[in-house]
């Protein structure tokens, strides 16, 4: 853990005239597991989708690993460094094998040995040739998991990953991006409504208000002793609109 | 999923790489090899005619012919777009048509058929009695047996038609016992057969479709065509090269073979002679100029 | 009924006879068919995808286009290449008139509306969320429609069939713009209408079980290509 990763400066995101993002400065950093907390319609989602280069700020500078992304086109090789877990698993209507290649086979890589062991990771192992479709939800979401750790993302965006999920995929699920994080220092940004889940795996906490970032620091500082008002109604679980 | 996409392709490819086959194979795309397009109506090529006698041609001239067999109306405004070479129709009065408008220089008489009126077996009408085809339709609209026509301005309908004006009737929608079929001449004969209509045809069809017709039979025009009481019903078929001044890519040289063959005095005889091995007696009448 | 069984072993005759005649007509439908499926696929299903991905402008147009398309008589489309094809016509020049090529673009113009519109309709029913899926994994925008047509693969499939069946039985056109050709351009269905005009029930009949025969394997395979996935 160190340098940034990813530098975010003055980024605007609006949609018509509706501005959802208004960031002054934000700095992700190289191997750490940040989370994003905050309620419904604070932007998280938002920021995911400008991390991933899913879509471009209205304004402002995007720096990732030196390239200024608001200002060139992105590389190919560059945007294949990160990925995202979404909320709601979408898997391709075939076998969970096929799901978890799917980010290689975009890649033209092979996909042998590869996809047997990351199933054996999420305890899918008996299901490479089963249909996706027919999944529980928690099954879904390892596969979705599985799918974006074969890529070996540099970044792994998470987007409430474990929003509807039971505790025993939760903790299974939280184990494995904590693993993931450890053994391959790979960088994670978690968006959760979950303060506790935010608590268990995150080196660093952030909270987003109103598109806002209010307060961001580390997980132990943010829980004790926050220093935002807002913050500390947060955290003390009072819903903060 | 890379399974399917791999059998999607080659399905693709298969079915392309078959297709392209289809140009390469036909032979019009060489153009060594000589096709002589002939645009004609149904009945001579239905008959087996035209089956009968082009091989000879095409062996003599080395060249291939291309039947086109549509309705003589059809076949005619083929021929006036220059999508044919020779035309071989049995319309008289399109016939002069086409050649005044300039598509083709000269018309000659190559054969003709004879039309017959059929009906139910009953004759509800008693055209049995009547001396000549136009007394014949006049029995049938005063008694108000069902009539069934082409009505699709093929040549047998638009004789029809004439039978009709030349008895000083109108056929309209409004009359019950008139029906306006809108069909080839099989179609028509077969619904006349179910509905017990009368119904005008060429002798050739009705021939050859005798034994599917078992309701219906010759009420006016004879057994055979040289027993046909009445000349108005004969049917002549007209020969014609297509202007090649009018429009570029007619094979204007194998057209004019093609008008001299069909009336030398071979396949004069050869036409004369078709249709007595199997119906017992001739379809068409030679009638070229000598 | 006496047509109707001389039909059917008369259709058993042909087939195992092997019948040259028969055998030519059959090779020519599927030559100007497949010809003409795998033309209208190649335009229709990349245009079918484009509209059901919401990337053209003119979406509502174009929709109105390919559905009045899909309703269009055989016949009309006959007539208009017929027009167009003539010596007397604008591309009268190729001499495509009374070839299987005349065939082939008549046939792309009945089928493409076909594929297209079916095809938009089966990549609209894909969960709009896979693309973004699809991209936040690293697709290029090539391999993101590829996705999205692959999801809905069911349904571009079905457009095909729908296409195939459409132009393998059609008459209308085929004979306007072919000429029913002996030898050259008779396929399957002009050949039924002209034995069923020459009074040939029997052999029309055969030759219609055999049509349909074709049409029941040929469209047996193209739905096994829906099931296969990969182990």
């Amino acid at each position: 853990m160190g340098e940034s990763i990813f530098q975010l400066r003055a980024i605007v995101k609006q949609y018509d005239a509706r501005t959802v993002l208004h960031l002054d400065a934000l700095d992700i950093l190289q191997g750490e597991i940040l989370a994003l907390v905050g309620p419904s319609g604070a932007g998280k989602s938002t920021l995911l989708r400008l991390l991933n280069f899913l879509e471009a700020p209205t304004s402002g500078q995007l720096v990732y690993r030196g390239v200024n992304t608001a200002r060139e086109n992105i590389p190919l090789a560059l945007r294949r460094e990160i990925t995202t877990v979404f909320q709601r698993p979408v898997l391709l209507n075939a076998n969970v094998r096929a799901n978890v290649a799917f980010g290689l086979q975009l890649r033209g890589a092979s996909a042998n040995g590869v996809v047997g062991k990351l199933l054996t990771r999420v305890g899918l192992q008996n299901f490479a040739h089963a249909s996706a479709r027919k999944l529980s939800g928690g099954e879904m979401q390892r596969v979705a998991l599985a799918r974006a750790l074969a890529i070996e993302p540099r970044v792994l965006l998470l987007d409430e990953p474990t929003a509807n999920l039971d505790p025993y995929n939760i903790s299974l699920i939280e184990e494995i991006v904590r693993a993931q994080n450890r053994e391959r220092a790979t960088t994670v940004v978690l968006v959760t409504h979950n303060i506790f889940q935010a608590k268990r795996l995150a080196h660093r906490v952030g909270l987003l208000l109103n598109g806002q970032l209010v307060e961001l620091r580390d997980t132990a500082q943010f829980f004790q002793s926050p220093q935002d008002p807002r913050t500390a109604a947060f955290v003390r679980g009072e819903m903060v609109y | 999923m890379k399974h399917f996409t791999f059998a999607f392709v080659l399905f693709m490819l298969g079915v392309s790489i078959l297709g392209c086959a289809a140009p390469v194979s036909q032979p019009t795309a060489a153009p060594s090899v000589c096709t002589l397009r002939l645009a004609t109506t149904t009945s001579t090529y239905d008959s087996g005619l035209l089956d009968a006698i082009l091989p000879d041609f095409e062996k003599k001239f080395n060249c291939h012919v291309d039947v086109v067999a549509v309705g003589t109306g059809q076949a005619l405004e083929i021929g006036s777009k220059g999508d044919a070479d020779v035309v071989l129709v049995h319309a008289r009065a399109g016939e002069d048509k086409f050649v005044k408008d300039g598509f083709a220089q000269e018309r000659f008489d190559v054969m003709y058929n004879d039309f017959v009126l059929v009906g139910p077996k009953e004759d509800p009408a008693q055209v049995k009695r009547a001396q000549s085809a136009q007394q014949a339709f006049k029995l049938i609209a005063d008694s108000g047996a069902p009539f069934a026509s082409r009505g699709d301005k093929s040549g047998t309908n638009s004789k029809e038609l004439s039978i009709w004006a030349s008895a000083g009737i109108t056929p309209t929608k409004g009359m019950k016992w008139y029906n306006a079929l809108g069909q080839g001449m099989g179609e028509t004969l077969l619904a006349s057969n179910e509905g017990k209509f009368y119904a005008l045809t060429d002798r050739g069809t009705w021939l050859s479709m005798t034994a599917k017709l078992p309701n219906l039979e010759i009420v006016f025009g004879g057994n055979t065509i040289d027993e046909n009481p009445d000349k108005h019903l004969h049917n002549p078929y007209g020969v014609m090269a297509v202007n090649p001044d009018k429009f570029s890519g007619i094979n204007a040289a194998m057209a004019k073979n093609f008008v001299q063959w069909i009336l030398s005095p071979a396949t004069q005889e050869r036409i004369g002679a078709y249709g007595k091995d199997k119906f017992g007696q001739a379809l068409f009448y030679a009638n070229a100029a000598k | 009924m006496d047509d109707i069984t001389r039909g059917l072993a008369q259709a058993l005759e042909l087939i195992l006879s092997g019948d040259a005649a028969l055998f030519e007509i059959v090779l020519l439908s599927l030559q100007v068919t497949g010809a003409a499926l795998a033309l209208a696929m190649l335009a229709g299903i990349p245009l079918g995808a484009a509209l059901g991905l919401g990337r053209m402008r003119a979406q509502g147009l174009v929709t109105i286009f390919l559905y009045t398309g899909m309703g269009l008589p055989p016949v009309v489309v006959g007539l208009f290449v017929y027009l167009m094809l003539s010596r007397s016509g604008p591309f009268g020049s190729l001499a495509w008139l009374f070839t299987p090529s005349a065939m082939i673009v008549a046939q792309v113009i009945i089928a493409f509306p076909v594929v297209a519109g079916l095809t938009m309709t089966a990549v609209q029913a894909v969960d709009p969320q896979l693309r973004l899926q699809a991209r936040a994994l690293g697709a290029t925008r090539i391999q993101e429609m590829w996705t999205v047509l692959q999801e809905a693969r069911i349904g571009v499939v079905a457009a095909t069939v729908a296409a195939f069946g459409a132009i393998i039985s059609e008459v209308g056109a085929v004979m306007l713009v072919g000429g029913n050709i002996e030898g050259k351009t008779r396929v399957l269905t002009t050949a039924i209408v002209l034995n069923t005009r020459t009074g040939d029930f029997a052999l029309a009949l055969a030759l219609g079980m055999i049509l349909l025969t074709l049409t029941f394997l040929i469209n047996g395979a193209m739905l096994q290509l829906q099931r296969v996935r990969d182990g």
